[in-house]
């Protein structure tokens, strides 16, 4: 009885809501917002990544922006060869290329792009997680070096014009595995794939932070010291949540690319990894849902806002951010905790009142005697 | 009791959540529904700028000068007896939500043509959206070339109609007494500035143009020192400034603080306008170089009143330029399209404009519509800013040049493996 109650708690429920509202929207949603939300989507996937290391783990990490671009840049090298057929792509030959260099060869192969979608984000993971934690180099000197990646890392993508397009990124793709990604057949096939990697992740974090890794992950949030003297290693488990995450964003960015048609080095720099972190903020951290709401919210409300509003929208985003910050900490989730703090504010206006009234009466009695 | 409460906002909660986004998206049907760009009396159009972020303060007036136009069309009948109608739309200075309103443009609110865009990277996000959903953008703004599609009008210029003209210049006045011009290349760190800056090499490769330096900095950079110290260390005879944005400001000011002149060391830009003078202060511009199609001080009488109305509507302290004209002339130059067509279908406008009759009275002079390239035949010209912050003509080509965006014409093109 217990075990069903807690499997249908009410987080589970919005989950279940949401997942179905997703799998529904295609029905009656026009397929230019069908697309939006597909794009939504793959960013849930990074915020639940980022929930994994910095809701559960406690590592705040401002520079998942590289990561979900190293997925979405072999994505388009892909892409692009396939747009590109037996010519060069088009931005090299008016940089002056002539030839194919040399890394861009696996990615003529599909299925060796798919792999290295995976492969390249976690061996950068695994490198730079290995060296900063290893060290145990941790708070805010982890997030400074993490945005000092993604500010590295796209400035090295716009100086590699010739090699990776600059500041315009890798666009104008026309197929995926040979079917043209404007037929509507291939663009509700990728919402679907997309909606399986969302379902999936957050299937598998949420066992996995009721195993007893996530126990450990959560024992290195509150207290690392204390985890390390009890035998674990808290190095170990944060060079493999950071992987985790580092993947979940690569195949996040992966998904993004047939969808949006572009990736530029804009969405690899610092201000799009913060604003990853800010969705996972507003949602409501070390909830795994919470994230995947506030990547559907923040971003769907930016969309709708500005289309109405062109000229003032961003005021609009910003009120929002700050509402949120000051009276829902706890984010989007703990919405469901409001009536209570309110009866709990209530009562504790009751108890005040009534101890005053008992001061009162001791004073009058003092006062009498 | 008070678990089941939370239960069941925790559930209301997210039903409100789901509703919502549901309504969200309900709303967007209904346009589709409207499959249409024109009820009886309007016809629908897009503009698509950044109205936000960095890219804002160059963009709005462009906006701006797109409204005049339209409000202009309208007072006198309209484009085939309808009134336009236009929906912003903000791109945000992001290359993705270029790509997203685009496609909002073109299949939910069903425009018959967008005029928009100004960076390189945008025009390139956008592109394969208007190629897929088979629209029109009219893009307004100088760009590095090699790019001609189907589905763009290019309302500005390539290479070949400013940054060569503007080089065979300096070769011609500037070079030193050996004979030898000596070039400095300073830009912005994307496309277009190392595009123009490929396509100078090229150029310098085939005649006696030394290039001394060439940097780049990353957008919205003001330290200029390093730069500063190399160009007093090289001594140029002179610079091509393909700086963008607020950066021309502190350059600017930096290079005349640090002692030098435009005697010494003219600068020559190609992406700093009237509209960034201003900004800068006239004092820090006079003297130095300006290479475009037109300039406010550009002496016709469509010019003058171009600039009055402009004036009159956005106040005395705006001024127009070359981007700002760009803008204009492409709701003219599509309204004379669908004219000609006798419809706002997107291959019928496409197909008039082709014809090679599409033109217009600029401000800047007749311009027209090359059926092969998409671009404008145009008047290159070359002027010297003075002390009001304008620039005064010093040169212009006899002839309109043809736009040669692939630079077929050039022989060091195709040996630098540029083109197509």
């Amino acid at each position: 009885m217990e075990s069903l109650r807690n499997k249908i708690s009410g987080r589970n429920i919005v989950a279940i809501l949401i997942f179905l509202f997703l799998l529904t929207a295609p029905f009656y949603m026009s397929s230019f917002r069908t697309n939006m939300i597909s794009k939504y989507m793959c960013y849930a996937l990074v915020a639940i990544g980022i929930d994994m290391i910095w809701g559960y783990t406690g590592i705040l990490s401002l520079g998942h922006g590289v990561y979900f671009g190293l997925g979405a840049y072999c994505m388009a090298m892909y892409l692009k060869l396939e747009s590109s057929g037996t010519g060069l792509p088009d931005f090299m030959t008016w940089s002056g290329l002539t030839e194919l260099p040399l890394f861009w060869e696996p990615f003529k192969s599909p299925v060796i792009s798919m792999i290295l979608v995976i492969a390249v984000p976690t061996i950068l993971a695994l490198v730079i997680g290995y060296l900063t934690f290893l060290n145990r180099i941790k708070g805010v000197y982890f997030s400074i070096l993490s945005q000092a990646l993604a500010a590295a890392m796209a400035t090295l993508l716009i100086g590699m014009q010739k090699y990776l397009g600059g500041s315009n990124g890798l666009t104008n793709f026309s197929t995926i595995f040979g079917k043209s990604v404007y037929l509507p057949a291939v663009k509700s096939a990728m919402y679907y794939i997309t909606l399986a990697f969302l379902i999936g992740a957050f299937v598998i974090c949420s066992i996995l932070v009721k195993k007893r890794v996530g126990k450990v992950l959560v024992a290195i949030r509150d207290g690392e010291n204390r985890t390390r003297f009890m035998g674990y290693n808290p190095a170990v488990y944060k060079v493999f949540v950071y992987c985790l995450s580092a993947v979940l964003a690569g195949i996040a960015g992966a998904l993004y690319v047939p969808q949006v048609g572009i990736i530029s080095p804009n969405d690899v720099n610092i201000s799009p990894s913060i604003e990853m972190v800010i969705w996972v903020a507003i949602g409501g951290k070390g909830t795994l849902i919470g994230p995947i709401i506030g990547a559907l919210v923040t971003n769907f409300g930016k969309s709708i806002i500005s289309e109405n509003f062109p000229e003032l929208w961003s005021y609009f985003i910003g009120f929002m951010f700050i509402f949120v910050i000051l009276l829902l900490p706890g984010g989007i989730v703990s919405l469901k905790d409001v009536p209570r703090r309110i009866i709990n504010k209530i009562n504790l206006y009751k108890e005040k009142k009534m101890d005053n009234e008992k001061n009162k009466k001791v004073l009058a009695k003092r006062q009498h005697n | 009791m008070k678990s089941f409460m939370r239960k069941a906002f925790s559930i209301f909660t997210a039903a409100a959540i789901t509703l919502s986004l549901a309504a969200c998206g309900g709303n967007s049907n209904e346009t589709e529904g409207n499959s249409s760009s024109t009820n009886s009396d309007t016809v629908k159009v897009g503009i698509l700028h950044s109205m936000t972020g960095t890219m804002a303060m160059s963009e709005m007036p462009l906006v701006d000068a797109v409204e005049m136009a339209i409000d202009e069309i309208n007072e006198n009948g309209g484009v085939l007896g309808k009134q336009i109608e236009y929906v912003l739309e903000d791109g945000a200075s992001d290359s993705a939500i270029f790509a997203e309103k685009a496609t909002k443009l073109l299949t939910s609110d069903n425009v018959a043509t967008v005029f928009g865009c100004w960076t390189s990277a945008s025009r390139k996000a956008v592109l394969p959206v208007f190629e897929g959903n088979n629209g029109l953008l009219w893009y307004p703004v100088q760009y590095e070339g090699l790019e001609s599609s189907h589905n763009i009008m290019y309302t500005s210029c390539p290479p070949n109609q400013q940054a060569i003209p503007a080089v065979d210049y300096l070769y011609e006045n500037n070079k030193g007494d050996d004979g030898k011009l000596q070039l400095f290349l300073l830009g912005s760190d994307y496309v277009y500035p190392r595009t123009t800056n490929t396509i100078i090499k090229a150029i310098a490769e085939e005649k006696v143009i030394e290039i001394v330096g060439e940097e780049y900095l990353p957008l919205g950079h003001t330290d200029m020192s390093t730069v500063l110290t190399k160009i007093q260390q090289t001594k140029p005879d002179a610079i091509i400034n393909t700086i963008n944005g607020d950066s021309n400001v502190a350059f600017f000011k930096q290079f005349k603080d640090a002692g030098l002149t435009a005697n010494d060391i003219p600068i020559m830009s190609f992406s700093c306008y009237e509209e960034d003078i201003k900004g800068m202060g006239a004092e820090y511009a006079e003297g130095h170089l300006f290479a475009w199609n037109y300039f406010q001080t550009v002496d016709t009488p469509e010019s003058t009143t171009f600039t009055e109305k402009y004036k009159a509507l956005y106040g005395e302290d705006r001024v127009t330029g070359d981007p700002i004209q760009d803008a204009y002339i492409g709701v003219y130059l599509w309204a004379a399209a669908c004219e000609k067509a006798g419809s706002f279908d997107v291959d019928k406008v496409i197909e008039a404009c082709e014809s090679g009759e599409i033109e217009y009275m600029a401000p800047e002079g007749l311009v027209t519509i090359d059926p092969e390239t998409h671009h404008l035949y145009k008047v290159a010209r070359i002027g010297k800013a003075n002390a009001e912050g304008q620039i005064e003509e010093l040169w212009s080509t006899d002839e309109r040049i043809k736009p040669d965006p692939w630079l077929t014409g050039y022989s060091w093109a195709a040996e630098a493996g540029l083109g197509q």
